[in-house]
């Protein structure tokens, strides 16, 4: 059920303003690809591009082409609301729905959109998204309680559990773990290896171990100066990114000596 | 001259303490406790002219006093206090005096008879508000319908769906409508009501209108700082879910806002409820209850106090009755600001 993307050429505005220029990037289907990169590069913009959430920011419009499967993601006839339901997203903060239960955040996205669905398979939809998210042993017996009443790492758990219980192709997360503390990140990296099975994943960090831990792929963006355009320096296998990258501004950064 | 410098001054360690005399707890209540007799004695016992010239008796006794045995910073500190206590008494004042009088002369006043009578047939003892209750109950009520579907809608508009220029215009327009005098709001009721109906048009439903322009800012305000406190985390969950945005509006914004919605709603009931002027036009005064909103004069409580006390009847018994008319409508005011307590407790999202 994984999908594959190819973005070529993609620009990013907000308003007048070029945030990221010119990217152009293959992302296989069923892999982790990570984005790294200094703060304001236009990691996240480009991110956010990949399932239009970008748009709900007033201004901010793109260029270029977004193919996902042979279908162009910005194309005439594109609903954008239904592009959500197949590429899901994972933010940096947790943020599980204050009214709801744990119960009913992870059937939200069923819920929010009416969908019927008898009481036996949202309990089964609760229960495999809950075990794929690795939180189900946790919640078991207190998922009547409100959300917000777990700890962080649980509730970003529990976000990533409502974002695969509608089943997406592509699952894209922000900086998933910079909320956390080692062991909950480390509880959401095995979650990362087990559903790289499933889906395509796309995740943007800060922790360049991360990066090397979880990611097949690895992206690297940079932007020459603030003011100008973020641009994507290069890209390839993590390996190779963390070994022997081409370019010499990406092995200044993942040395960490970087600017 | 650098000597004698050097033996004025105390050792470093004594200079930096962190001690400091101080006057004990029960100094500044004790020194107030004092200056009240001084003034007493020297007012020949007014309550007022105690309370007054007691009050700055004190505030030059603790300066001084504060400043001997601890610090000018203490003393400006315990003056200032004393200030602002005494702003804080100030401000109580009149609340108090009103809630003492209307409680006073209108708990006499109440009775069974009070509650399940009118003026039908009365022009002396007896009678009471049952007319005005009811009056009041329903064209409230009328106005809270009219009022909250379009404050509410239109917070939404300028908080999710307005961009550029009209938001601004409209939240301007409101708030001059926060500020438009109750009167106008009558007149412009009945001004609308004669052009369907003809001079002299007594109706309901024209209150209900006029207080719904009254209430329709504060629903609109109260809301938008509502609805501008969600995060916009839950918003983009919502998005990310493929959730449509009216969907994300309808069952995630709108819930996780509605205590202080519900809060904001019950407070410009209570704005609204005293309301006088604007029903003295549109609704005028009766001494039966009428349960036709669509016809005729009804009465509602402030009118029904306030003729009570113009006319109180051939006995003077009116005045008593608005006493408790008065009375009855603070309860219903109390009651509404507990109700909006009760609410905004219930419906809060981080109750566990």
């Amino acid at each position: 059920m994984a999908k594959s993307i190819d973005v070529s050429d993609l620009n990013i505005y907000y308003g007048d303003f070029l945030a990221v220029e010119g990217v152009t990037i293959p992302i296989a289907a069923k892999s982790v690809t990570a984005f790294i990169g200094p703060s304001g590069c236009g990691k996240s913009s480009f991110l956010r591009s990949l399932n239009r959430m970008h748009e709900v920011i007033p201004g901010a419009r793109v260029e270029g082409k977004i193919i996902i499967d042979g279908n162009d993601l910005y194309g005439a006839g594109t609903d954008p609301v239904a592009v959500r339901r197949e590429i899901g997203m994972v933010f940096q903060r947790p943020n599980p729905f204050p009214t709801m239960s744990i119960y009913e955040n992870v059937i939200a996205g069923m819920r929010l959109n009416a969908k019927r669905m008898k009481k036996s398979e949202a309990d089964d939809a609760v229960e495999k998204s809950l075990r794929s998210a690795n939180l189900w042993a946790e919640v078991e017996d207190r998922l009547r309680r409100p959300g917000s009443s777990l700890s962080g790492g649980q509730q970003q758990r529990l976000c990533i559990a409502r974002a695969i219980a509608v089943e997406p192709q592509v699952l894209l997360m922000d900086e998933p773990c910079s909320a956390l503390d080692p062991i909950s990140t480390s509880a959401i990296e095995d979650l990362i290896h087990d559903l790289q099975h499933d889906y395509t994943i796309v995740i943007v960090t800060h922790n360049m171990q991360q990066a090397a831990r979880v990611s097949e792929t690895t992206a690297f963006f940079n932007l020459s100066a603030v003011g100008e355009p973020g641009r994507l320096v290069e890209y390839g296998s993590t390996t190779k990114i963390f070994s022997n990258p081409d370019n010499e501004s990406t092995e200044a950064y993942i040395s960490g000596r970087f600017g | 001259m650098a000597s004698t410098l050097e033996t004025q001054q105390p050792p470093a360690g004594a200079a930096r303490s962190i001690h400091q005399r101080t006057l004990p707890r029960y100094a500044p209540a004790a020194a107030f406790g004092g200056c009240l007799v001084i003034g007493a004695v020297l007012t020949g016992f007014g309550l007022i002219g105690t309370v007054v010239l007691g009050t700055v008796i004190y505030l030059v006794v603790i300066y001084v006093l504060s400043r001997t045995v601890e610090s000018s910073r203490k003393a400006a500190d315990r003056v200032v206090t004393g200030l602002v206590t005494s702003a804080f008494v100030i401000a109580l004042v009149p609340l108090v005096s009103v809630i003492y009088t209307v409680f006073s002369r209108g708990l006499p006043v109440l009775s069974a008879t009070f509650f399940t009578s009118s003026m039908r047939n009365v022009v002396g003892e007896g009678g009471g508000v049952f007319h005005a209750i009811w009056g009041t109950v329903y064209i409230t009520g009328m106005a809270l319908v009219i009022s909250v579907p379009i404050g509410i809608l239109a917070a939404i508009y300028l908080v999710e769906y307005g961009r550029g220029w009209l938001p601004r215009q409209i939240r301007f327009l409101v708030d001059v409508m926060t500020g438009i005098p109750s009167i106008v709001a009558g007149l412009f009721a009945y001004a609308l009501f004669v052009l369907i109906f003809g001079p002299g048009i007594r109706i309901g439903i024209g209150g209900a209108i006029a207080l719904s322009v009254l209430m329709i800012p504060v629903v609109v305000r109260s809301t938008e700082e509502m609805l501008k406190l969600v995060p916009n985390e839950l918003r983009e969950a919502a998005y990310a879910l493929g959730v449509p945005k009216w969907r994300t509006i309808v069952k995630v914004v709108l819930p996780t806002a509605l205590a202080g919605i519900a809060t904001g709603v019950t407070l410009s009931i209570a704005r609204v409820i005293g309301e006088t002027a604007p029903l003295l036009i549109i609704l005028g005064i009766t001494d039966s209850a009428n349960f036709d909103p669509f016809s005729g004069r009804i009465a509602t409580l402030p009118v029904f106090t306030y003729y009570e006390y113009i006319q109180p009847g051939v006995d003077g018994s009116g005045e008593g009755r608005a006493f408790g008319g008065a009375l009855v409508l603070v309860l219903i005011v109390l009651v509404l600001n507990a109700v909006a307590r009760l609410i905004s407790y219930l419906f809060s999202p981080t109750k566990a």
